[in-house]
């Protein structure tokens, strides 16, 4: 077992954060760009012109740069999130090029001049971003030297590199830099499937705590997000949605005076006011008198309505995998069945702030700037939906607040367009907070029944999964086609690639008959509401882990076992046993069957759940206090064992990990999106909660598995949600006796179960 | 009817011509190109948008201009008590790594500032009570909470020495 943080060759946290420090005061903030918005003018691009219809991933110079000062450019395919993505790109190439870290800047999401690698999702940022890079910089380095070699009239392989420097091995006053190798001028070589890697044994950046390049610039406000850019001439638009579920335009009143109207623009339900001035478009949009029509009810009487629904409706599409010996057979043999029903709501994206976007339609062509996770399919959905080929439109990434998967912030980038469009300035939308927490799209609600069945001698031999809910596919992988876009369904006449995806767990627990069952329910119905679905953050991966791990605690229950001993006793893959292992060992973990003995008012409890997911592994014990007069609980401490291969930054690991585990566990304690049968009454912070400071842990602890070197780097910005509800719900177990298997897992759904 | 309104920003004076109930948030943003304080949810709710106004941390988005005129207004970027340095909080939250997509971080760096200010001996729950108003989204409140401890310690340790 590797414990977490790790320093080699006497470089310290100390010394790096020295560094971090040095580059505040300079502002220089290589690594990242940050300054969109400083970017003068005449350096914007401008709608209209032609870029290329891809950018070629196989040329070198699509990912790599060299500047006469030696300076060092690389792109990339994918964006930042927030979790400190783009220092550990810094850091690869760094590494595989021989420079100093200060020489690197990363530039992304810019569908004009970086590779199309679909963008940010699937927590697949290191493991497809990461090694393309290492790829690059592998084969630039190889390049530099064969160049290096010609000119220095020394064989390539008795040549060294330091700082960006080539020199002889033997002679070090034979040198040359790659900027004046290189400097300004193309490599002209392609990249082939396997170049030479650096040993990672020479490792000097890879894997170290290297400061995060962004936080510095964030600290004192210097850091430019997608909001905070602006462009000349530029105009202020916000955007009017229908008030209930399905509504349609009947009349748009435009007699009344409002300051600042510039146009009011309506494509079919879409409707928007364009003004000079920010706050004119809010006070506009406010005022504007629109009469909708009053459709039917398209929702449900609350969570019981639609969980009967989810459980009773005929399925669209019902899916099986990973089945084996026969279920139903076995249930009938079983001496006992044991049975529950588990269910997980809607949640919301809820970024820090609504979505941003600007665009500029002019000319037969188009620029947007948004903060979305994927945009380069976000070309082709604009290039749709204005109705241009896709060579004249260009979209470029610039941070968004906060993301977590589809969130609002590509629907906000087809608005600007749509009313750019229209108005043939460039224009501003900023979503308000409802826009935002109303209608982003939201992850789906899922139902469950979970069966299994117990021998006489108390072991299970058969495991039954179902899974009854709404796609969180509708936008698979990105959103590709207009209709994928609110703006495309409300003003309608655009088809939406729909899809439907099913939801498995993944543990590897070796029961003998195992069936595993999705159905789909018919989720379209709620396509251009506020309830339409796409990813939240590891989609569907917390709903499914607190049926199966929930499900697994009340087996071990059932069977007479401690929870970690069932998990170790059935688990047949090995590393997830480590997993288990070890975080029980780091927690502290004390066996024993059924409920913690309570005595007193405060309870307290502690509860496992783990989870694998695309081969990393996460296993956590959350530890409980509890008030059994009120039902108000805390999460005193998480412990969580992380196993994600070698680790690039462990520092960026621990905070993304932290990250993941609160905000998991204010979706597990607080979220669920409110609605009636009309419309989502979840439109800002007091109507949709989330984790407040008063809440948090007293402590993280964290043991980091399977860092080394050689085992390859995997995903991290998701796994860790995943078994968070499930172990808080099994804390709560412990600590209570009381059972909860409705997500949100609130105090009062907890006093209820206190009192029955 | 719009007016002038004048005060300070960050130590330099400030004029602007607006609707005197606007909020000061977009005064900053779009007029005075002060881009640190962040739209979050244009209602109070969450902090984002974060200044002092005479010292006192308030909600620029909740906040009309125009009771800014002639007081003075200190946004992220002039917290530093010197061009070039950093207050203890700022440094503090790169020390500890705090921030995620850090949307959010001018608010709690701003409220936590004026916080400590106020109450130079807080305790961890003094600081997550006096920092509860605010949200991030991400969930970094482990390392923010980290950073904030990690300044009141180092401005007691100051104020001692």
């Amino acid at each position: 077992m590797d414990e977490f943080v790790t320093t080699q060759r006497g470089t310290t946290r100390r010394d790096f954060l020295k560094a971090g420090g040095a580059l505040v005061v300079s502002f220089s903030v290589p690594g990242c760009a940050v300054d969109g918005a400083a970017r003068s003018a005449a350096a914007l691009p401008v709608a209209g012109a032609a870029w290329p219809a891809t950018v070629d991933g196989n040329a070198l110079d699509s990912w790599l740069r060299i500047g006469a000062d030696g300076s060092v450019t690389a792109s990339v395919g994918k964006i930042e999130a927030g979790m400190g993505i783009s220092t550990a790109f810094t850091q690869v190439v760094a590494e595989e090029l021989d420079v100093p870290i200060g020489r690197v800047t990363i530039v992304m999401g810019d569908t004009a001049t970086t590779v199309d690698q679909r963008g940010t999702g699937g927590s697949n940022g290191i493991m497809d971003g990461g090694s393309a890079l290492r790829r690059a910089a592998a084969e630039g380095r190889a390049a530099l030297l064969s160049l290096a070699s010609a000119r220095l009239g020394v064989p390539a392989a008795e040549l060294r590199v330091r700082d960006g420097v080539v020199y002889a091995a033997n002679d070090e006053s034979k040198r040359v830099s790659y900027g004046e190798l290189i400097g300004g001028r193309t490599f002209d070589v392609r990249v082939s499937d396997k170049p030479k890697f650096k040993d990672a044994r020479d490792y000097r950046v890879m894997g170290q705590p290297v400061p995060r390049l962004d936080i510095p610039p964030k600290v004192v406000g210097e850091y430019r997000y997608i909001g905070d850019f602006s462009m000349p001439g530029m105009l202020h638009a916000r955007v009017v949605r229908p008030p209930e579920a399905g509504a349609s335009v009947v009349s748009i009143d435009e007699s009344a005076k409002l300051p600042g109207l510039v146009r009011v623009v309506r494509r079919g339900n879409f409707v928007a006011v364009v003004c000079e001035r920010e706050e004119q478009a809010i006070e506009a949009a406010s005022k504007l008198r629109v009469e909708w029509s009053k459709p039917a009810p398209m929702f449900w009487t609350g969570y019981d309505g639609l969980y009967e629904l989810l459980r009773t409706e005929k399925p669209r599409v019902t899916k099986e995998e990973g089945g084996r010996g026969d279920v139903e057979a076995a249930l009938k043999m079983g001496a006992r069945v044991v049975e529950a029903r588990y269910e997980y709501p809607f949640q919301s994206h809820a970024s820090m702030g609504p979505a941003c976007a600007v665009a500029d339609v002019r000319d037969g062509g188009a620029v947007v700037w948004f903060g979305g996770q994927k945009p380069y399919p976000m070309r082709h959905a604009l290039a749709d939906l204005l109705k241009l080929p896709a060579e004249k439109v260009r979209v470029v990434w610039m941070p968004g607040p906060g993301s977590y998967g589809m969130n609002d912030a590509d629907d906000c980038a087809a608005d600007a367009a749509l009313i750019a469009q229209a108005v043939g300035r460039p224009v501003r939308v900023q979503y308000m907070r409802a826009d935002g927490t109303g209608w982003d799209p939201k992850g789906p609600p899922v139902t469950f029944r979970m069966r299994a069945g117990v021998s006489s001698d108390n072991s299970v031999f058969a495991w039954d999964y179902e899974a009854r809910g709404f796609s969180g596919r509708v936008r698979n992988n990105g959103t590709e086609q207009a209709g994928d876009t609110l703006a495309g369904q409300l003003a309608g006449g655009f088809k939406a690639k729909n899809s439907d995806w099913p939801q498995f767990p993944a543990e590897s627990y070796g029961f003998p008959n195992v069936r595993k069952v999705s159905h789909t329910i018919d989720w379209n119905r709620s396509m251009p509401t506020g309830l339409r679905t796409a990813h939240l953050r590891d989609p569907d991966g917390m709903s499914t882990c607190f049926a199966s791990e929930s499900f697994a605690d009340e087996l071990a229950y059932a069977t007479k076992m401690d929870p970690v001993e069932f998990r170790l006793r059935y688990i047949t893959d090995a590393r997830e046993a480590a997993a288990v292992k070890a975080v029980a060992g780091k927690a502290g973990w004390e066996k024993r069957v059924g409920p913690n003995p309570r005595s007193g008012r405060i309870a307290t409890g502690r509860g496992i759940a783990y989870a694998p997911r695309n081969r990393s592994v996460v296993a956590i014990v959350a530890s409980v206090e509890v008030d059994l007069q009120t039902g108000q609980y805390r999460v005193t401490r998480f412990t969580c064992a992380h196993d994600c291969g070698f680790v690039v930054n462990p520092s960026n690991l621990r905070g993304t990990i932290e990250a993941n585990l609160i905000q998991a566990m204010s979706r597990a304690r607080h979220e669920a999106v409110r609605f009636d049968e009309k419309r989502v009454l979840s439109v800002d912070w007091i109507t949709y909660p989330i984790v407040d400071m008063t809440e948090v842990p007293d402590a993280i602890d964290l043991v980091i598995l399977n860092n080394r070197p050689e085992a390859r780097s995997l995903g991290a910005g998701e796994p860790a949600s995943r078994p968070v509800a499930a172990a808080i719900a099994n804390a709560l177990f412990d600590a209570t006796g009381v059972r909860l298997r409705r997500c949100p897992l609130t105090p009062e759904s907890l006093l209820a179960g206190l009192k029955a | 009817m719009p007016q002038v309104i004048e005060f300070t920003l960050n130590g330099e004076r400030a004029r602007v011509e607006a609707e005197p109930n606007t909020p000061l948030l977009y005064v900053l943003r779009n007029d005075l190109g002060s881009l640190a304080p962040k739209f979050g949810c244009g209602l109070g709710q969450c902090g984002a948008c974060t200044v002092h106004l005479d010292g006192t941390a308030i909600r620029s988005c909740a906040t009309p201009v125009s009771s800014a005129a002639n007081a003075k207004v200190t946004t992220l970027q002039g917290l530093a008590p010197m061009p070039g340095t950093l207050h203890a909080v700022q440094q503090a939250f790169i020390d500890e790594q705090a921030a995620q997509c850090g949307y959010c971080i001018n608010g709690w760096i701003m409220t936590a500032a004026a916080l400590l200010e106020s109450n130079p001996r807080a305790t961890d729950e003094d600081i997550r009570k006096g920092l509860s108003g605010l949200k991030c989204r991400c969930g970094t409140h482990m390392s923010i909470l980290r950073a904030v401890k990690l300044a009141a310690g180092r401005m007691a340790a100051e104020r001692k020495a």
